[in-house]
């Protein structure tokens, strides 16, 4: 089973939004001078707010907000967000891969920008009660 | 010089322990965009059992990743920060974090491998109320790029 794809934006505003949130200040999700110094295209996401992109994606599809059991994900690309008002995109994508013994359902998540996977390996384990309700 | 996985096994005495605010969770569900009315709304929270707001999922890296600094900031490894990238991150629960939790994190080195010039050294981070009940327990896989 296929779940419906999310999309979600991801603005310069958004970064700095979340560095406050999280308490993660790494200057390569603020500054593109630092960014480019160290090799990046430029100013990136911080792949946490990837995951957390993702992890909406999860609650929103298992229909409850306590529902993850277990989330994992590899970070396979940066996202760059350019410094402009519209920022960049993240699309969120699963299918339903099984269950455990314990009857939970296993999604399989797949994330792009702009065509390209930013994620490899990432899935969620969730209470398989409400999912898709 | 790669890391030297003699260190695996290093554990760091814990936090001190971490005081959850709805007010926190409030801003770090609005700076993911999460509108879901239990992240926000303690009535809506109480109608799923539960005493307060909770977080949502990838909350613990608030915890997780002030207690990781121990590994980061360790004498003895000397991990160049300017290098460190974030490979893989997993989070098992045994339950959301909820608002008022005094939360401690016990952080421990996993794994230490070295291949193609990079270091990748794996912590773990248990989660516990005061009292030393689970929460969670947090993954990550830092990636220390070679240098050149």
């Amino acid at each position: 089973m296929d779940l419906p794809k999310k999309t979600y934006p991801v603005t310069r505003a958004d970064l700095v939004r979340y560095a406050g949130a999280s308490g993660d200040f790494n200057p390569i999700h603020w500054n593109e001078r630092f960014a480019t110094k160290v090799g990046l295209p430029g100013v990136i996401a911080h792949g946490m707010l990837t995951m957390a992109l993702v992890g909406r994606a999860v609650t929103d599809w298992a229909g409850a907000p306590d529902a993850v059991v277990d989330f994992s994900v590899r970070f396979s690309r940066p996202v760059p967000v350019p410094d402009d008002e519209t920022g960049t995109e993240v699309e969120v994508s699963a299918e339903v891969k099984g269950t455990t013994d314990e009857g939970h359902t296993v999604l399989a998540i797949t994330a792009t920008c702009r065509g390209e996977k930013v994620l490899s390996q990432a899935k969620a384990t969730v209470r398989t009660s409400r999912l898709g309700k | 010089m790669p890391l030297d996985p003699s260190y695996v096994g290093r554990s760091y005495p814990p936090t001190p322990p971490y005081l959850v605010g709805r007010e926190k969770i409030r801003e770090f569900a609005k700076a993911i965009g999460a509108t879901d009315s239990a992240y926000h709304d303690p009535d809506a929270a109480r109608a799923l059992g539960y005493a307060d707001v909770i977080a949502p999922p990838t909350f613990p890296t608030v915890v997780s990743f002030a207690s990781n600094n121990a590994v980061v900031d360790d004498p003895d490894l000397a991990i160049d920060y300017s290098r460190v990238v974030h490979g893989d991150q997993r989070f098992q629960y045994t339950r959301p974090i909820v608002a008022g939790d005094e939360l401690v994190g016990t952080q421990t080195i996993e794994e230490i491998i070295s291949r193609g010039g990079h270091d990748f050294i794996t912590t773990r981070t248990d989660i516990t109320d005061t009292a030393g009940a689970p929460v969670a327990i947090a993954w990550s896989k830092l990636v220390i790029r070679g240098e050149g």
